[in-house]
C-alpha cells in the first residue's frame, strides 16, 4: 500500500470521499492482514515493497506493515474522516484548509508505513510544517504565537531526530555497509557506548512530539489555538508520531541504551503524567483542559515504553490508539460546542445537556473514556500499561506505577467537574436556550469515533493480539 | 588536434564570445534595434549553450594544460548557464525599459565567459584571469541602476572588497609559485610539501575564496551589495557567482591540495559552522527582503561548505545538486521579489503582508521557494540539504551536523516570518493585484517545477554523481 491518497485539494467533497476511501482501505488492509496472520504468515512485515530511491546513499523507498503500524494507520484514517467531517462548514479558504489537512495525513501515513529512516524522516517533516499554516491562519486566540512556538519546538525535535539518524548512518558507514534501513541498522550490533550516544537524540527528538515533560509546552498553546480539526490531528495523530518513533525507531534500534536510560524515561513520564493532571485541574477553558490532559495521557505511552515489558509495550500502543480516538472526539465535541456557545470557559456554560442532548452525551462518553471507565477504550489501554508495569518487581518500578495510577483519581476529578459544570445545572445564559444540536456531519463524525471507542473497549483482544505478535518479534531481545 | 576539436572542447567559451562580438557589432552599426528580438536572441543563445553542454563527452586540455575540460566541468558550467538563463528571463521586463540593455548583456556574457574559463582552468594564472574577467564586469552590473545612489554605492563597496580579496589571493599564489616553481595545478600538487609557508599560502587562498563565497568573517559586503544592486544582479550574485566560485574551489581543493586535507578540513568545518550561525542570526533581524535573502544566502553557503569539507564523490555530487536546487529556489524567490519591486517598488517584508489575498499564485510560488530554502519536504531543498548533511555524516563530521541541524530550526523561524506576512497578517494597503510579464512567468514556472520535481527524480542525482570525483 503506497500513499493511496489522491490529493484532495479541489473541495471538501473530494477530501471526504478520499478520507472515506482511505478508511475503507485501512479496514480492508486490516482484514487481509489478519487473514494472512491466520494463515500462519509469520513474516514481520506484510505488504512489503521496496524501491531504490537514491542508490548512492542506499536510500530506499521501503514500506511495509506490521501490527503496530497497522493500528496506527487505522487510527489515522478514523481521525482523518472525523476531522474532515467536523470542518465541513469551514468558510475561510476551505480549499487550502483541506489540502493542508490531507498533507498532514499523508505525512502521518507515510511515517507509519516506512521502514527506511530517510523515507520516514521525509514524511515526519512533511507532517510538521503544514501545522503552522493550519494554526496561524484558521486558529483562534494568540494563534500566531502558538503556531510559531509549536512549529519551532517540533522542528527542534525533528532536528534532534535528524542528528540521531545521521549518526546511525555514520556508524553504518564505519561498518562499511552504509544504510538507512531500520532492519540493517538493527543488525549492525552497535556497541553500548554508541547506542548511549545516539539514544537521547532519537528519544528526546521523538519525545518532543509526544509532549514528553519538559518539552510539552507547545502542546497546550498549540492545541488550544488550533482549529478543531487541527487539534484533533495534533493530539490524535501527531503526538502518536512521537510515541511510535520512540518505540519503533529508538527502542528497537538501540535496545541496550533503552535499558540503560529506562529509569530516566520512567521518571520523566511520571512527572508528565502527574504534572499534566494537576495543571488540568486548574483550567477553566475546556479546550485547554483537554490539551493538558493529553500531556498527562501521553505520559502513559512513554511510561509503557520505559517499563520495557511486553505487556506494558502493548499497553503503550493501545494507549496511543485509544487516546488518539478519545482526544479527537473530545476536541471535536468541544469545537462543536464552541461554535454554538462562542465560549470555551467551562463555568460560563451550564445545563447544555438540556439544549443539545446529542453533543452532551458524546461529551460525557469522551470524558468517561478519558478517566478510564471499563467498557471504553481508555480502561483497556491504561489497565494494560499498569499490569505491564507492575510485572517489574522492584521498588522503583512499582512506586512509579503507583504514582501513575494515582493520577487517575485526579483525572476523574477534573473530568467529572468539567462534565458537571458544562452539562448539568441551570442554563446560565439566556441565549444558550436556543442553541441547536448536532448537524448530520457532526453526528457522523462523533458516531464513528464513539463506535471505535466502544469496539476497542468491549472487544480489545483482536487489537492487542495484533500488537502483541509484532511486539514479540521486534522486542524479543529488549524486554525484561 | 584540429580546429573542430578545439571548438568542441571550448564550445561554451566560443559561443559566448561569439555572442559578445555580435552584440558589440549590433551596438556599433545599427541605430534602431528591436528590443524584444535582441532579448529573444540572447535568451536563445543561452539556451543553445546550455543544450550544447549535453552533447558528446569532450575531454582534454588546450593551451598546454592551461584550459581543461571534461564532463564534470561541463556539468558545472551548464548549471551556471541555466541559472543565468533563468535570471535573464526574470529580468526581461526590467531590461526592456532600460536604455542600456545591450551593454547589460555584453557585460553578462563577459562574466559568463570569465566564469567558464575560471571553472575550466588548469593553472592558477588562468584561474586568476577568469576570476577577474568575471568580477570586474560584475561590479559594473551592480551599478546598473543608474538613477539609484545605492546601486553606485554597492558597486563601490564591491570593487573595493573584491580588489582586496584578489590581492590576498595573489599573495597566496605568489607564495605557492615561490615554493613549487610552477602555477600549474598538476605541478603544484606534485611538489606539495607540508611546510608552514605552504599552509600559510593555503590560508591566503582561502581568504580569497571566502570573499567570493561570502563566508563569515568575510561576508560583510554581501548584504549591502545585495540590497543596492538591481534584483536581477542580486540573484546573479547569490546563485551564479557563488556557484562558480564553489565549483572551482572544490576543484582546487581536491586536485591541488589533496595532501593538505587535514589542514583544510578543519578550517572548512570551523568556517562552515560560523558562517551558518552568523548568517542565521543576522537574517532574523532583517526587514528588507533583499538583505534578508542575502543573509539567508550566507547561511546556505555554510551548508554548502559541509559538502565541500566532506570531500567524497558523493559530497561533491551533493554540492552540485544542492547548487542546482538552490538556483531554482533562490531565483524563484528573487523572481517574485523582482516582479513586486518592478510593479510597486516595495522591498520590505512588511509590504508583503496580505499578498496571498491579492496575488495568490505569486505567494504560493514564494512559499515554495522559501520552503525549499528552509529545507522542508516535499520541496527539492529538503533533499539538497539532507544530502549535504548525509555526506557530512558519512565523513564523520558529527559536531558540524549537530550545529547545522540546530541552525535549521533558527532558519525556519525567519523563513516562516515571510510566510506569516503573506498568508496570515492582515494589511489595509496590500500590494495590488497585477499581471506579470510572460518571460518572468516562464522563469517562475520553471523554478516552481524544479522545486517540486527535482528531489523526486533520482536520475538527476545519479547523473551528477556519475560525473563527480572526491579526494
Amino acid at each position: 500500500m503506497g500513499i493511496l491518497f489522491v490529493k484532495g485539494q479541489t473541495a471538501r467533497v473530494i477530501a471526504l470521499a478520499g478520507s472515506f476511501l482511505q478508511l475503507g482501505l485501512a479496514l480492508f488492509l486490516l482484514f487481509v492482514y489478519m487473514g494472512e496472520r491466520e494463515a500462519e504468515n509469520t513474516a514481520l512485515l506484510l505488504f512489503e515493497e521496496s524501491h531504490v530511491w537514491f542508490l548512492q546513499w542506499n536510500i530506499n523507498y521501503h514500506i511495509g506493515i506490521d501490527g503496530i503500524s497497522l493500528s496506527m494507520i487505522l487510527l489515522t484514517s478514523i481521525v482523518l474522516v472525523a476531522g474532515v467531517l467536523v470542518s465541513w462548514n469551514i468558510e475561510y479558504q476551505p480549499k487550502e484548509f483541506f489540502f493542508l489537512l490531507v498533507m498532514l495525513a499523508m505525512g502521518a501515513f507515510g511515517f507509519f508505513i516506512s521502514v527506511d529512516l530517510f523515507t520516514q524522516f521525509f514524511f515526519f517533516e512533511l507532517a510538521v510544517v503544514p501545522k503552522y499554516l493550519l494554526i496561524a491562519i484558521w486558529g483562534s486566540g494568540k494563534k500566531e504565537y502558538s503556531a510559531m512556538k509549536l512549529v519551532l519546538m517540533l522542528m527542534g525535535g525533528s532536528a534532534l531526530v535528524l542528528i540521531g539518524i545521521l549518526s546511525l548512518y555514520y556508524f553504518s558507514v564505519q561498518a562499511r555497509t552504509p544504510t538507512f534501513s531500520l532492519f540493517e541498522i538493527a543488525k549492525l550490533g552497535l556497541s553500548p557506548e554508541k547506542q548511549m550516544f545516539i539514544f537521547p537524540f532519537l528519544f528526546v527528538g521523538f519525545g518532543v512530539l509526544s509532549a514528553m515533560f519538559p518539552f510539552h509546552t507547545w502542546a497546550p498553546d498549540g492545541h488550544s489555538s488550533a482549529p478543531t480539526a487541527a487539534s484533533m490531528f495534533l493530539a490524535g495523530i501527531s503526538m502518536k508520531l512521537g510515541g511510535y518513533g520512540c518505540l519503533r525507531v529508538a527502542t528497537v534500534l538501540l535496545p541496550e541504551a533503552a535499558r540503560e536510560y529506562s529509569t530516566y524515561i520512567i521518571i520523566l513520564a511520571c512527572i508528565g503524567i502527574l504534572y499534566g493532571a494537576f495543571v488540568t485541574l486548574k483550567q477553566r477553558d475546556i479546550k485547554l483542559m483537554n490539551a493538558y490532559s493529553s500531556v498527562s495521557h501521553c505520559g502513559f505511552v512513554l511510561l509503557g515504553i520505559g517499563m520495557l515489558t511486553k505487556t506494558a509495550m502493548v499497553g503503550a500502543v493501545l494507549q496511543m490508539v485509544s487516546h488518539g480516538v478519545m482526544t479527537a472526539l473530545f476536541f471535536a465535541v468541544i469545537g462543536m460546542i464552541y461554535e454554538r456557545s462562542h465560549t470555551r470557559m467551562g463555568d460560563e456554560m451550564g445545563g447544555l445537556l438540556k439544549v443539545m442532548p446529542f453533543l452532551g452525551s458524546v461529551f460525557i462518553i469522551a470524558g468517561l473514556t478519558s478517566l478510564g471507565l471499563p467498557g471504553f477504550s481508555g480502561f483497556v489501554a491504561e489497565m494494560t500499561v499498569f499490569v505491564g508495569s507492575w510485572q517489574v518487581p522492584d521498588f522503583f518500578h512499582r512506586s512509579a506505577t503507583i504514582i501513575a495510577t494515582a493520577s487517575i483519581v485526579v483525572t476523574a476529578v477534573y473530568i467529572l467537574r468539567a462534565v458537571g459544570i458544562t452539562l448539568w445545572g441551570p442554563i446560565k445564559k439566556k441565549e444558550f436556550e436556543n442553541l441547536s444540536d448536532a448537524t448530520w456531519n457532526e453526528k457522523i463524525a462523533s458516531g464513528i469515533l464513539v463506535l471505535s471507542i466502544v469496539i476497542m473497549g468491549t472487544m480489545p483482544l483482536w487489537l492487542s493480539d495484533l500488537i502483541l505478535k509484532t511486539t514479540e518479534t521486534l522486542f524479543g531481545t529488549v524486554i525484561k | 588536434m584540429n580546429l573542430l576539436n578545439y571548438i568542441s572542447l571550448m564550445r561554451f567559451e566560443v559561443v559566448s564570445l561569439g555572442v559578445i562580438v555580435l552584440l558589440l557589432l549590433m551596438k556599433i552599426f545599427s541605430e534602431k534595434l528591436n528590443v524584444s528580438l535582441i532579448l529573444g536572441f540572447v535568451n536563445f543563445s543561452l539556451l543553445a549553450i546550455l543544450v550544447s553542454g549535453f552533447i558528446g563527452h569532450p575531454h582534454g586540455s588546450v593551451f598546454g594544460g592551461m584550459f581543461l575540460n571534461d564532463g564534470t566541468l561541463m556539468l558545472e558550467k551548464s548549471v551556471i548557464t541555466f541559472a543565468t538563463l533563468l535570471i535573464s528571463l526574470q529580468g526581461h521586463n526590467w531590461l526592456k525599459k532600460h536604455e542600456n540593455y545591450l551593454e547589460f548583456y555584453l557585460l553578462l556574457f563577459s562574466i559568463l565567459n570569465g566564469m567558464y574559463f575560471m571553472i575550466s582552468s588548469g593553472n592558477f594564472l588562468m584561474f586568476y584571469l577568469g576570476l577577474e574577467m568575471a568580477t570586474i564586469p560584475l561590479t559594473a552590473l551592480v551599478a546598473f541602476d543608474f538613477n539609484r545612489m545605492r546601486s553606485a554605492e554597492s558597486a563601490g563597496k564591491m570593487i573595493l572588497s573584491s580588489a582586496f580579496s584578489s590581492a590576498i589571493l595573489l599573495f597566496g599564489l605568489s607564495l605557492l609559485y615561490g615554493m613549487t616553481g610552477s602555477l600549474s595545478f598538476q605541478e603544484v600538487a606534485m611538489n606539495f610539501s607540508s611546510s608552514p609557508l605552504m599552509s600559510f599560502a593555503l590560508v591566503l587562498l582561502f581568504v580569497g575564496f571566502a570573499f567570493k563565497i561570502s563566508m563569515v568573517p568575510f561576508h560583510l559586503w554581501t548584504a549591502d551589495v545585495y540590497e543596492g544592486s538591481p534584483v536581477a544582479i542580486t540573484s546573479f550574485l547569490s546563485v551564479v557567482s557563488k556557484g562558480a566560485s564553489v565549483f572551482i574551489f572544490m576543484t582546487i581543493l581536491y586536485k591541488v591540495f589533496p595532501m593538505a586535507h587535514g589542514i583544510w578540513v578543519n578550517i572548512l568545518v570551523l568556517l562552515s559552522a560560523v558562517t551558518m550561525t552568523i548568517g542565521n542570526l543576522f537574517a532574523i533581524r532583517q526587514t528588507n527582503i533583499k538583505r534578508f535573502l542575502a543573509f539567508s544566502s550566507i547561511t546556505q553557503a555554510g551548508y554548502i561548505l559541509i559538502g565541500v569539507a566532506s570531500a567524497s564523490a558523493q559530497s561533491m555530487a551533493s554540492v552540485i545538486y544542492f547548487l542546482l536546487i538552490y538556483a531554482f529556489s533562490n531565483i524563484g524567490a528573487f523572481t517574485v521579489v523582482s516582479l513586486i519591486a518592478d510593479k510597486t517598488g516595495k522591498e520590505n517584508i512588511d509590504d508583503y503582508k496580505g499578498l496571498y489575498k491579492t496575488n495568490p499564485l505569486l505567494s504560493i510560488a514564494l512559499l515554495l521557494a522559501v520552503f525549499s530554502l528552509a529545507g522542508i519536504p516535499p520541496t527539492a531543498g529538503f533533499f539538497g540539504k539532507l544530502f549535504l548533511l548525509t555526506s557530512g555524516a558519512s565523513a564523520g563530521l558529527i559536531t558540524l551536523i549537530i550545529i547545522a541541524s540546530l541552525n535549521m530550526i533558527i532558519s525556519l523561524y525567519y523563513y516562516l516570518r515571510i510566510i506569516k506576512a503573506m498568508f496570515v497578517d492582515k494589511n489595509e494597503t496590500p500590494i495590488e493585484k497585477f499581471i506579470s510579464d510572460t518571460p518572468a512567468k516562464i522563469a517562475l514556472v520553471i523554478c516552481v517545477a524544479g522545486i517540486l520535481v527535482v528531489g523526486f527524480i533520482n536520475f538527476i542525482f545519479e547523473y551528477i554523481h556519475s560525473l563527480s570525483f572526491g579526494l
